[in-house]
């Protein structure tokens, strides 16, 4: 009965275990991370299973944030009130224009699609949600938002606020859902440029303005050229506005979004019905994320 | 006098202190802050954290938790599972390695480490992620973030000394 000899053999065998035990998980890290890459869909389930539990806590932890972010918004919008004012009287007397031009071509468009006997698209559902989450890497852009399976959300719906597109569901769970936004890496949206519709691909490359790659070659792109979606794989609707042509250089041609981080509170999520080459519940090997 | 139940979780509380702490720091780090860009160079938070708990108390903070709330992070910020858990693990290994070069030492050593290990952690980042998605990302958003990183230190580690203060010496 030695107790000081069992102490002095204990004491760097426990510290060998701990090293081993260190070892070990760095190891194991390194493994998850390889077989993440080899097989992303091994993991997501369990990362949306996770996620969707703590859906609750990030939700209430979001509330008061959005309080705060609210009340410092609120004094910036008074303190810019007679600019804002101004720019807004501006605004109303070109969009009332807009509206009597629109009025004419509706008009004119049931007549014509009434010769056609046009068969009219199925009806948009909408599903809104409050953004809970942010993400907290500097190299991924996702948000989560808190509507999920229970709502209606399926994987690859495009998601858009007041003025176009921001990004498509990648994940959901039954109350949170994965937002890919467009300017991530992983974003790869077909589009059409300006008004000859130009075929492209938006790129996200994780700067606020993604690329437009794939474009047929000596194209002239004007500034402020308008970027809508093209149809293209049937993920997204045709039509849905994504952006304008930023500027176009030694870094191809970037593009301006209507991202923006710090307006990004409710979201909408559209649901058109399509079924595309995403539709994750069908095909295996998503390797999209 | 043997302690009663409530003494007993008021103990076991205070050792899972450094644990705690940190997962609220990966809570706080998705929250949505509505700032421009501020995703691209918020400081990392569980970074300093785990740098200071490996630092000052290893046996509250072990591998295991550590490696723990790293998978946590992935999982919440949509990064590859596995990358944060890799480089907390890392900065864990190397403090509590190191801890007895610090010991003693003034504050301006510790933030001087932690500054280098800072710009370890968040160039591994950068490389692991570059290869993961297979394309060279930009760099440009990472200084930023690393001097802000820096900047922020002294007054989380502030913090957490503050909360140290409050848990029962080391064993």
């Amino acid at each position: 009965m030695r107790p000081e000899s069992i102490q002095r053999v204990a004491a760097p065998l426990r510290a060998l275990a701990q090293r081993f035990m260190f070892l070990f998980l760095l190891l194991a890290a390194g493994t998850i991370l390889l077989i993440g890459k080899a097989d992303p869909q091994f993991f997501e389930r369990a990362r949306i299973v996770v996620t969707d539990a703590f859906a609750p806590v990030l939700d209430a932890v979001s509330r008061p944030i959005a309080t705060g972010t609210e009340l410092i918004e609120e004094a910036r919008y008074l303190i810019q009130l007679r600019a804002e004012n101004i720019a807004l009287r501006a605004t109303n007397a070109r969009l009332l224009q807009w509206q009597a031009a629109a009025r004419a071509l509706e008009a004119e468009n049931t007549q014509l699609r009434d010769l056609l006997r046009f068969v009219p698209d199925q009806p948009v559902k909408y599903i809104s949600a409050r953004v809970i989450a942010d993400s907290g890497g500097s190299f991924v852009r996702t948000m989560l938002v808190n509507a999920g399976r229970r709502d209606g959300v399926r994987k690859a719906l495009p998601v858009v606020i007041g003025d176009g597109l921001i990004g498509r569901i990648v994940e959901t769970g039954e109350r949170v859902s994965r937002i890919l936004l467009i300017n991530d890496l992983n974003s790869r949206i077909p589009v059409t440029i300006g008004p000859n519709r130009h075929r492209a691909v938006l790129a996200g490359d994780n700067s606020s303005q993604p690329k437009a790659i794939y474009l047929a070659a000596n194209i002239q792109l004007q500034r402020g050229a308008r970027i809508v979606t093209s149809g293209q794989g049937g993920v997204f609707p045709p039509g849905l506005p994504v952006g304008i042509v930023a500027s176009t250089g030694a870094s191809g041609v970037r593009v301006e979004t209507f991202v923006r981080t710090d307006r990004l509170d409710y979201v909408r999520i559209l649901d058109f019905g399509l079924a595309g080459v995403l539709d994750g519940d069908r095909r295996e090997d998503d390797a999209e994320y | 006098m043997k302690a009663t139940i409530w003494q007993q979780i008021d103990v076991i509380l205070r050792n899972m202190t450094p644990a705690l702490v940190t997962l609220c720091l990966v809570v706080l780090g998705v929250m949505p802050l509505r700032l421009p860009e501020i995703s691209t160079v918020a400081p990392p938070l569980v970074l300093m954290s785990v740098y200071y708990w490996s630092l000052h108390r290893t046996d509250l903070f072990p591998a295991i938790v550590v490696f723990g709330i790293g998978l946590f992070q992935d999982v919440l910020s949509g990064s590859p599972i596995g990358l944060n858990a890799f480089i907390l693990l890392g900065v864990f290994g190397l403090c509590a390695s190191q801890r007895r070069v610090f010991h003693g030492k003034s504050f301006l050593v510790v933030w001087w480490g932690f500054m280098v290990v800072a710009a370890g952690a968040l160039a591994i980042e950068w490389i692991l992620m570059s290869i993961v998605r297979e394309t060279l990302i930009s760099p440009q958003p990472v200084y930023f973030k690393y001097l802000m990183t820096i900047a922020l230190y002294p007054p989380s580690a502030w913090l957490f000394a503050r909360i140290h203060r409050s848990l029962p010496r080391m064993a």
